[in-house]
């Protein structure tokens, strides 16, 4: 089933005012960058964001907050970008913060079928607030819900025409549990192959969870905090 | 004296076991790597996805693939995988990660901790730290006794939104290693040069003092 279109333009079409859209990524590690840049050109508005960093000021997903293209940010953390602070303080953008965990668990769960799990994650803090709490084995407990999205957008190292996904070191993080997520999900690859160069065996996201592929034009894969030691 | 954060970390390094798989947060926790006791071998989780986390790259070999929890750029040991964050949670909520090291911006004496906002001034987020307090049996927490202002943060109860409840065991500061047991901190250990009463007066929580309390060896 061949799953190609041909850019970036084509890949994200569909996407509207109003709908809620993942975005795989670990900080900047891993993130959809040709997608995001195609987000910011199209313009669209209020859009819900499932991610679990904003990106950086310039870069990520902090561009369409300079934008103010989203009107609510689920994310575990937010720590490196000073708009998405403001933004949030000064209540101009909603914030759902959720523990990294819940955040992985409840998009694998929406891809998975399951409508709800108990975690003992965030128990007796406010992220408990309103949820329902059971005692299993004698420990507290919270229900969370699984999310999914109108759109899915993941980043992957390499993907065949068959939507299979093989990701690259810890550029892999939260791309395999949104891959399933979305109603649609659009992976964006560094190296499009045909069907037959990955090994089945090291497919990370199988092709089902994929319904349009494409090439990347250019990745920038800007390092956040570049750390080194001495030699010798 | 007071000791410095690598001072707190090298206190930390001391509570490793070998064969222990190991989350280090981020600060103070992250100096704990550098400080693993000859003989032993423990391996690193990141939360991001990592088990068998190494030192920073060398100069020109930083790669913007491999990063740790803190976004910064690291290195794989040999033997080391790479999992989705799905199946990272799932090592530690499922305790197969003996020990969660973590800095705080408060510890209460009943175990609660608070790191993650201060209302009306800084959120940053949770991270993966409500999910790492609430499953990890061994905690220690990594943390100045005091604020910029003078004020304890080794409380009776804490006044910023809870990270997580009942859940730190072991917090170690640049004056003082403490137990939280029964609802009360225990002094175990002090600072080199660092004087019982000095502790005990920065302390706001119900502090238990023995009769002879030794000083760190570090």
């Amino acid at each position: 089933m061949n799953k190609v279109v041909k850019n970036v333009e084509e890949a994200l079409q569909g996407i509207e005012d109003n709908m809620t859209i993942m975005l795989g990524g670990f900080g900047l590690c891993g993130i959809p960058e040709n997608s995001i840049n195609r987000l910011v050109k199209m313009g669209v508005k209020n859009l819900t964001c499932i991610s679990n960093n904003a990106g950086v000021d310039d870069f990520g997903l902090g561009l369409l907050l300079q934008t103010r293209q989203i009107k609510k940010m689920i994310s575990s953390y937010v720590g490196e970008n000073d708009e998405f602070e403001r933004q949030m303080l000064s209540g101009e953008l909603e914030v759902d913060l959720i523990p990294q965990g819940s955040l992985a668990e409840r998009c694998r769960a929406g891809g998975a079928g399951i409508p709800a799990f108990f975690t003992p994650a965030g128990y007796g803090t406010e992220v408990a607030e309103g949820k329902e709490v059971r005692v299993f084995n004698g420990k507290p407990h919270i229900l969370e819900s699984a999310l999914t999205a109108d759109f899915a957008i993941v980043k992957a190292w390499k993907g065949d025409t068959e939507g299979n996904l093989v990701y690259k070191s810890t550029a892999r993080n939260f791309n395999p549990m949104m891959a399933m997520a979305g109603k649609i999900t659009i992976a964006e690859v560094e190296e499009l192959v045909p069907a037959g160069e990955l090994d089945p065996n090291f497919i990370h996201t199988p092709g089902i969870f994929v319904q349009r592929i494409f090439q990347g034009e250019k990745f920038e894969k800007r390092i956040e905090q570049r750390t080194v030691r001495q030699r010798g | 004296m007071a000791l410095d954060k690598n001072g707190i970390a090298k206190r930390i390094a001391q509570e490793l076991q070998d064969g222990w798989y190991v989350n280090l947060g981020i600060g103070i926790p992250t100096l704990v790597a550098n400080y693993i006791p000859e003989g032993i071998e423990v391996e690193f989780q990141s939360e991001n996805g990592i088990l068998g986390m190494g030192p920073f790259p060398f100069e020109g070999e930083e790669d913007p693939d491999l990063i740790n929890a803190g976004k910064q750029t690291v290195t794989l040991r040999k033997g080391a995988a790479i999992f989705d964050s799905a199946t990272s949670f799932a090592m530690i909520r499922g305790k197969h990660v003996q020990l969660t090291v973590l800095g705080a911006m408060e510890v209460s004496q009943d175990g609660d901790i608070a790191n993650w906002k201060i209302p009306g001034k800084m959120v940053k987020g949770m991270g993966g730290a409500m999910d790492l307090v609430a499953s990890a049996d061994n905690i220690i927490v990594a943390m100045m006794h005091s604020n910029k202002a003078g004020e304890s943060k080794i409380l009776k109860k804490c006044t910023l939104p809870l990270t997580g409840v009942g859940c730190v065991k072991k917090v170690v500061t640049e004056i003082a290693v403490l137990e939280i047991k029964d609802g009360k901190f225990h002094l175990i250990e002090r600072a080199p040069g660092v004087s019982v009463e000095e502790i005990v007066s920065k302390t706001e929580g119900e502090l238990v003092v023995p009769d002879f309390v030794p000083e760190m060896q570090l």
